[in-house]
Order: structure tokens, then C-alpha cells, then sequence
């Protein structure tokens, strides 16, 4: 047990030097840093509790997908029986069923083999599952009913969740953050994290909005107050303006003339002669055609600016508008302009996400916290390193090195793994030193046992380390077990508590087998010790 | 040769200690009975005091810029609110307060909202140090997981330890520290520590260093029994135990240390997690290993046969010599 060889002992020492030196990075500026080729700049990302920042989760709306899915659905059957000239009537939504009811008994093969077109297989050409996006049946008596398929919905979330995790991203990116980090969350689900913004809301306020602008012609064939009392034409529909200003609504016809996926561009500025907060816009060729097309048949109608069902404002159109662009000017702060400008260049969401678990930590509390923890990890050290000198003596000494070796790989590793450091995850560290230790108790305890039982010294210090380092293993197992379970379960900053936790092990497995083995080695060979004697 | 090399300066635990740690479950026993039934009963009444991670709701903790922070004023502008059950605490400094605003009803929207009408009433003279939502979905998540996160680090456990010991090892350990889990839950109960997250993580970290301790008697007592064949069990336990007792001391005055450490330096944020951690490993996890976990092994039928073996070799811890 105590014979190493010259090579072994000199590859021990490479292995635990190289280790440590991996967590050199962390000492280097920033500036250094980033010149360095990317194999070296591995370092330890410190946590959002310790940085300050948001964590946001956010969900897919899966009434809205659902809505929006039966609505396109009744629109392809309507567009597909149109196309092929079958009359029908009765086109309803139930659900996430449509219903049609073909006119005349002679069309009726016809539509269903057209409507039969409208259901794809999911997955893709090579799937071959069989399943399908939607279910036709014949209802009888000459009805027909498309029912959108449970898979059919998961495979829409699944689209839906990569579209908004691209539009999350240039929303965010337009804030110029730094490193946030944007991923999906099992089925309907983004993680947003975000480090160091102050005001989370702001950043609820960009997420929280699907972001829809649509140019609408208002209806002018009623007013609002015939509007409200229910007599809204069926090709129109009533929106309100922006909440609590308590204006009447508008009656806004359904058609929509310009949608904001046409937009190249929009920036905040000021009214030229209001100065007032606006947000200017350019569209692409076939949006400034379609908007030029619009504004020329209707000079005199008021239009209205819709964004997500609310109306933002309802100019009235004095003279055609061919340049492709035009301003947005709605009472806005400047802020609200600029997050305004933010959401229009980022594109609309594809459904609605609501932020369901929030955390957000202030760069104060999380300066306080690094402090906090590094004073209790020091002080932890110092009380460990004391005690087990005033204990075992030199013995105490060798522990004393091991313990500090075994914390410098542990921030060796978490650099290799680009690993996050969470407060939760300096308490890890702390354990750890004072539970690394127990290896080298265990040792020097079972060394004495030998002693006592009346061995020579090397024989006791050789039969220790044999005994030992089987309970070691046994004992630390349990406990790595428990630190995986937590990294599966646990999120955020108990996931790294369970991470430094479980690293801690492994090193402190690491040293008790390789680098204590080898310090007593060399300090039984330099000192000859015949006999441990026992005060 | 002059020099004269010896391990243990402080002697923690005298060599020849004989603790007659069997005898003592006659009264360890029951007292950790009555102990479980206590801690069962807190678990129920009054109950764990559950964070926002688990029951939802909102959680901010912040500074006041001009001076000290007027609790009752504070409490009063939140009242008005009618956020429903609004409780204001002050947390470290004067000008540190910590807001629990409970789950509203409406859905996870309407806990944004709560959040938003907050900052508007409370004004500009504030620095918000953390804000936290948990919406009533991911808190019904979040309280599953940590459930089957024990029970699966313990069925893991238990599987582990019936491999690499004999199963009523395992069962005895899984035991053991069950009740270790008991009583901390207990002691969460009665100290009304707010059980969150971290909480599961005090909890499974307890887990992880009571069946350390518990394995490294256990591994102490496997030994002595393939060695000494006729050694009857109640002596063999209690050798075993006495011979690891030194150890047991040490390590847990170093982890108590590390623990103390943190409970001074760490902040305020983690004192729940500390004070758990202590109680758990320091109070309960050390008596269990020593007072229930070998012991239980009688019980469990570990080397029955060999008490009644009268010809057998008397062996004490005086004669007891390793010798491999």
C-alpha cells in the first residue's frame, strides 16, 4: 500500500497539479480571458443568486395554440371547398372540432376526398407512426367534422415553442444583455435566464407580449355605442384602446389590410412637431404595396393600428402613403416607444406565453451573498485546519494539504465543466471541507487501532490505509448518491449545490486513494519511523 | 533514532473505551419511538411552514433607501391592496424587509399582477434585493419532485447498500435514517424554518452523511463478523461501535465546525438550510448511527446463531488482535 513507484507517484502528482491549474482561468480578467483559444477559457460562471438577474420561465399558451389551430383549420376547409367551387353551409368551430355541412348530396364524395387532403402525416416523410394531424369523419347527413388529433396539437407546441424560443432571443438580444441564456423546457416550456437586468418587469413586459400588429380599416357603418349594444356587424369586431384609458371601443373590421410581419424596421423617435414619443416604421416591398394599395382607396377612413386586440391608434388617413413607411404615435412614454420598436423588429410570438415561476436577484444581495459565503468558507477552513492539527499533529498537517489540494480541484472541475456557482453552491464546498477530512480520520484512526494491536509502525500505517480505503469508497457512495438525485431533481441553485457536492466527493475519494497515500509514503521513507508512539 | 512520530495529540475518545452501547437501546429505543411519534405528529400540527417553491405565491425581500423601514406603514399600504394574506417580516438589517404575498386566485397571470401593484404602492425609494413568483403549476411540480426525489435517493440507497452488505444491513441503515428524516421534519415543523428547495437539499445532504456514518460501523461490524466467527453479536456490535467512535467524534466536530462556519458568515439566507443541517447531521445523525443502527441489526437477525454458541472463544476488545 505504501510503495509507490517513481512514475506512479509522479503521475499522481501531474494528475492533481493539471486538475488544480484548470481552475487557473478564473484568476484571469476578463480581457485576457477572451484572447485565449477557446480550450483554456473553460471558467466558473458564477450563478444568477450570486451575479443578479432574472430567471424566467415561461409557458406556451395551450388554449391559444389550440384556438389559433382551429381557426386555421376552419379557414382551409373554407379556402379548400371554395377552390373546388362545393357549396356549403353551417362552417362551425366546436372545440378542436370544424364542421361543414355540404349543400348538395351529389358534391359530397368530392369535398370529403378534398378535405381529406387538409390531414397530413406528422413526423414527417419517413415517420411511420400513421398518425395524422387531423381526423375526417362523415357525420351524417351530410356533415363533415375535421377534429384536430391530440398529436397533432403536440406536434403544433413543439413548432410553436422553436418559433417563440427565436423570437425570445431577439427580444432579449435587443436589450443587450449579456450571455443570457434561452432553451426549451420539456414539451410547452422556455427557460429565459438573464443576468444583471434591474428591472425584471421590463423584461416580463417584452415577454409577456405576443406582439401582434395588424393594419385595420374601421367600420364606420355603425357607431360604437350601436356597437355595444350588440348590433357589431359579423365582418367586424369590437376592440378596446390601450387598458384603463376609458375611452368608447372602436369597431374594427376583421379584415386585415398589413400584417407586421412586413415590417424591415422600426426605431423610437420623436414627433416632429408634438414631440411626443413615437415609434416610425418601414415595411418590405409587399407590405408598401399592400399599405400604398390601402391608403390610397380609403384617404378619409380612420385606420387603425392593432396590436394584440388592442388599439393603439386610429388616424385618420389624409392622403395615400406610398413611401412604405409611416409612425405609430399613441400616448407612449419613451420607454414604452423603445420596447415598443424592440417587439415590432423581433417579430410577433406564434401564441401566447405566460411567465409561470419568476426569480430575480438583485446585483446587491448577490455581491452580499459572494461575500457572506467566502467569510464562512474561510472561517470554515481555518476552524477544520486547526482542529485537525491540534488532533493529529503532522498527521493533522497532511490532512490539512489534501483538504486544500482537494478544494483546488473541486474549482478545477467546475472550470472544466463550465460549471455555474450558486451560493448554495459555495455551502457545497464548505461541506466538503468539513467532511474531507473524514477520509483521512478514518485513516489515521484505523493506523492507530493497528498500532494498538501491537504493530510495528509501517505494518500499521500499511494495514490503515488497506482497511480504510474500503470504508472510504462505501461510505462516500451514499453520499454521491444522494447529490445525484439531487442534480435531477433540482433546479437552478440546488443543482449546483448538488454539483459541488458531488464533485467534492469524487475528489475527496481522488486524494484520500492517491495523494494522502503518497505524502505518508514519502514521509515514512524520509523519516524511518520504527514505532508510532502513542501519548 | 530521535525522532519520535505520534498520530493523536488531543485524545477525543480514551483508547480503551467500553461504552456498553446495547444495553443502552433498552432506553434509546423507546425514546426514539416516542421522538418519531412527536416529530409525526408536528408534521401534521401545526405542519411544515411551506415556502413559496411548494405552495406558490410571491416572496420579496427589500431595502429601503431613506432609513429604516416602518414596518406598520409598509403593512398598512399593503393591506389596502387586498392581496389577500400579506405577511411583512423584517429580515437582517432595519432597512432589509421580507414580503410573502400568498398564491392569488386567477391563475399564473394574476401573481405577476400582484407583483406589479406592490411596486407601484410601496414607491421609488425602494431597492428590490429578490423577487420571486412561483405560479401554482410549477409549485404542484416542484412539491412532487422533492418528494420523489427522497424516496428515489432512498430506494437507491437501499439497493446499494443491499448489494455491497447483506439486506438486513440495508433495511437497518434505510430504518436508521428514515428517522433521521423524521425528526429533522420535525424539528422543521416546530422551528416553523420555511421548507423550500434548499430544504430538500438539507435534507438529502442529512441522508447522504447519517448513512456515512451509519456505513462506516457497519463496514467495522461486517468485518468483525467473518473474523471472529464465535463472537456473540451484542459484544461484536459493541466493539465495533467503541472502535469507530473516535472517528464518528472527529468527523462530526469538523462537518459541526464547517456548519458553524456558515451559520455565522453565510447571511441570512441560508440560516434555515444551516440550522436544518445541524440539527439533522450533528443532533440526530451521529446518535443514530451509534444508538439505533447497529443496534437494530439484532433485531434484524444479523448473525443469529452464534449467541448461543456457549463454547466459543470469549474475545473482549482487550485481546482483540488484528492481525491479517
Amino acid at each position: 500500500m505504501l510503495y509507490f513507484s517513481r512514475w506512479k507517484a509522479l503521475a499522481t502528482l501531474l494528475t492533481a497539479l493539471f486538475i488544480c491549474a484548470l481552475a487557473a482561468p478564473n484568476f484571469l480578467p476578463e480581457k485576457t480571458l477572451r484572447s485565449l483559444p477557446k480550450w483554456a477559457q473553460r471558467h466558473i460562471v458564477l450563478g444568477l443568486d450570486l451575479q443578479g438577474g432574472s430567471h424566467i420561465l415561461l409557458e406556451v399558451d395551450i388554449n391559444d395554440v389550440r384556438k389559433q389551430k382551429a381557426e386555421s383549420l376552419r379557414d382551409d376547409v373554407r379556402n379548400s371547398l371554395r377552390n373546388a367551387r362545393v357549396g356549403y353551409t353551417g362552417l362551425t368551430i366546436r372545440d378542436l372540432s370544424v364542421e361543414v355541412r355540404i349543400r348538395e348530396e351529389s358534391d359530397f364524395q368530392a369535398a370529403l376526398t378534398k378535405l381529406r387532403e387538409l390531414s397530413q402525416p406528422l413526423g414527417g416523410l419517413l415517420s411511420t407512426t400513421g398518425q395524422r394531424s387531423v381526423e375526417v369523419i362523415d357525420a351524417g347527413n351530410r356533415v363533415i367534422r375535421l377534429t384536430i388529433t391530440q398529436p397533432g396539437i403536440t406536434e403544433r407546441v413543439r413548432q410553436v415553442v422553436d418559433q417563440a424560443i427565436q423570437i425570445v432571443e431577439r427580444r432579449i438580444n435587443e436589450i443587450g444583455t449579456v450571455e443570457p441564456l434561452i432553451q426549451r423546457q420539456g414539451a410547452d416550456r422556455i427557460l429565459v435566464q438573464v443576468p444583471g437586468v434591474d428591472n425584471p418587469t421590463r423584461i416580463l413586459d417584452l415577454l409577456g407580449r405576443t406582439a401582434k400588429l395588424t393594419f385595420r380599416l374601421v367600420d364606420a357603418s355603425v357607431s360604437p355605442e350601436q356597437a355595444l349594444q350588440g348590433r357589431v356587424p359579423p365582418e367586424s369586431e369590437l376592440l378596446y384602446g390601450p387598458q384603463k384609458d376609458g375611452k368608447p371601443p372602436y369597431v374594427i373590421e376583421r379584415r386585415i389590410m398589413v400584417t407586421g410581419e412586413e415590417l424591415t424596421d422600426a426605431q423610437p423617435g420623436f414627433d416632429q412637431r408634438t414631440s411626443e414619443p413615437i415609434v416610425t416604421f418601414k415595411f418590405n416591398i409587399n407590405g408598401a404595396r399592400r399599405f400604398a394599395q390601402v391608403t390610397q382607396e380609403n384617404v378619409g377612413r380612420p385606420f387603425a393600428i392593432v396590436l394584440d386586440n388592442e388599439v393603439i391608434s386610429a388616424p385618420v388617413i389624409r392622403e395615400p402613403i406610398l413611401g412604405g413607411s409611416g409612425q405609430i404615435s399613441g400616448n407612449f412614454t419613451i420607454e414604452q416607444a423603445n420596447d415598443l420598436a424592440v417587439l415590432l423588429r423581433a417579430g410577433a410570438l406564434p401564441a401566447k406565453l405566460t411567465p409561470i415561476e419568476q426569480r430575480v436577484v438583485g446585483a446587491g444581495l448577490g455581491q452580499d451573498s459572494i461575500v457572506n459565503g467566502t467569510r464562512a468558507a474561510y472561517l470554515g477552513a481555518a476552524l477544520v485546519v486547526l482542529s485537525m492539527f491540534l488532533i493529529y499533529g503532522k498527521f493533522g498537517l497532511v490532512a490539512n494539504v489534501a483538504v486544500a489540494i482537494n478544494v483546488a480541484m473541486i474549482f478545477g472541475v467546475l472550470s472544466l465543466l463550465n460549471a455555474t456557482l450558486t451560493l448554495p453552491g459555495i455551502i457545497g464546498v464548505v461541506l466538503t471541507i468539513g467532511i474531507a477530512v473524514d477520509s483521512n480520520v478514518l485513516i489515521y484512526e484505523r493506523i492507530r487501532e493497528e498500532v494498538r494491536s501491537g504493530r510495528t509502525a509501517i505494518a500499521a500505517i500499511d494495514a490503515g490505509f488497506t482497511r480504510a480505503l474500503a470504508t472510504i469508497l462505501d461510505s462516500n457512495i451514499t453520499t454521491f448518491i444522494a447529490a445525484a438525485v439531487l442534480f435531477f431533481i433540482g433546479t437552478g441553485p440546488v443543482r449546483g449545490f448538488a454539483v459541488t457536492l458531488g464533485i467534492g466527493i469524487i475528489t475527496t475519494v481522488f486524494t484520500a486513494f492517491t495523494l494522502t497515500r503518497l505524502i505518508v509514503s514519502w514521509w515514512v521513507r524520509w523519516a524511518r519511523p520504527q514505532r508510532l508512539v502513542i501519548s | 533514532m530521535r525522532f519520535h512520530p505520534s498520530i493523536p495529540l488531543l485524545r477525543i475518545v480514551p483508547d480503551d473505551t467500553k461504552f456498553d452501547f446495547m444495553q443502552f437501546r433498552r432506553i434509546s429505543f423507546p425514546i426514539s419511538a416516542l421522538l418519531s411519534i412527536i416529530a409525526i405528529v408536528l408534521f401534521f400540527h401545526p405542519g411544515l411552514n411551506l415556502g413559496i417553491d411548494f405552495k406558490g405565491g410571491t416572496l420579496i425581500e427589500l431595502q429601503t433607501k431613506d432609513g429604516p423601514a416602518d414596518l406598520a406603514k409598509m403593512r398598512a399600504t399593503l393591506t389596502a391592496l387586498q392581496l389577500g394574506d400579506v405577511q411583512l417580516q423584517s429580515f437582517g438589517g432595519p432597512s432589509d424587509v421580507l414580503i410573502r404575498i400568498a398564491q392569488q386566485p386567477g391563475g399564473e397571470g394574476a401573481q405577476q399582477a400582484a407583483v406589479a401593484k406592490v411596486r407601484s404602492a410601496l414607491g421609488e425609494q425602494i431597492e428590490y434585493r429578490r423577487v420571486e413568483v412561483v405560479g401554482p403549476r410549477v409549485s404542484g411540480e416542484l412539491l412532487s419532485y422533492g418528494t420523489l426525489g427522497i424516496i428515489a435517493a432512498i430506494g437507491a440507497i437501499l439497493i446499494y447498500l443491499w448489494f455491497r452488505f447483506e439486506w438486513q444491513f440495508a433495511l437497518g441503515a434505510m430504518i436508521a435514517n428514515v428517522h433521521d428524516l423524521v425528526l429533522t421534519l420535525g424539528f422543521m415543523a416546530i422551528m416553523q424554518i420555511d421548507f423550500d428547495l434548499t430544504s430538500i437539499a438539507a435534507l438529502l445532504t442529512i441522508l447522504g452523511y447519517s448513512l456515512n456514518d451509519t456505513v462506516v460501523v457497519f463496514d467495522r461490524i461486517r468485518e468483525m463478523l467473518r473474523r471472529y466467527k464465535k463472537l456473540p453479536m451484542t459484544e461484536l456490535l459493541n466493539i465495533s461501535i467503541n472502535s469507530t467512535l473516535s472517528r464518528s467524534i472527529i468527523t462530526h466536530l469538523t462537518v459541526t465546525l464547517a456548519l458553524l462556519a456558515l451559520f455565522m458568515f453565510g447571511g441570512h439566507a441560508i440560516h434555515g438550510f444551516v440550522t436544518t443541517m445541524i440539527f439533522g447531521v450533528v443532533l440526530v445523525g451521529t446518535y443514530t448511527s451509534v444508538f439505533i443502527a447497529a443496534p437494530i441489526l439484532i433485531y434484524l437477525g444479523v448473525g443469529t446463531g452464534r449467541q448461543e454458541s456457549t463454547d466459543g472463544e470469549k474475545v473482549t476488545t482487550a485481546n482483540i488482535r488484528f492481525n491479517a
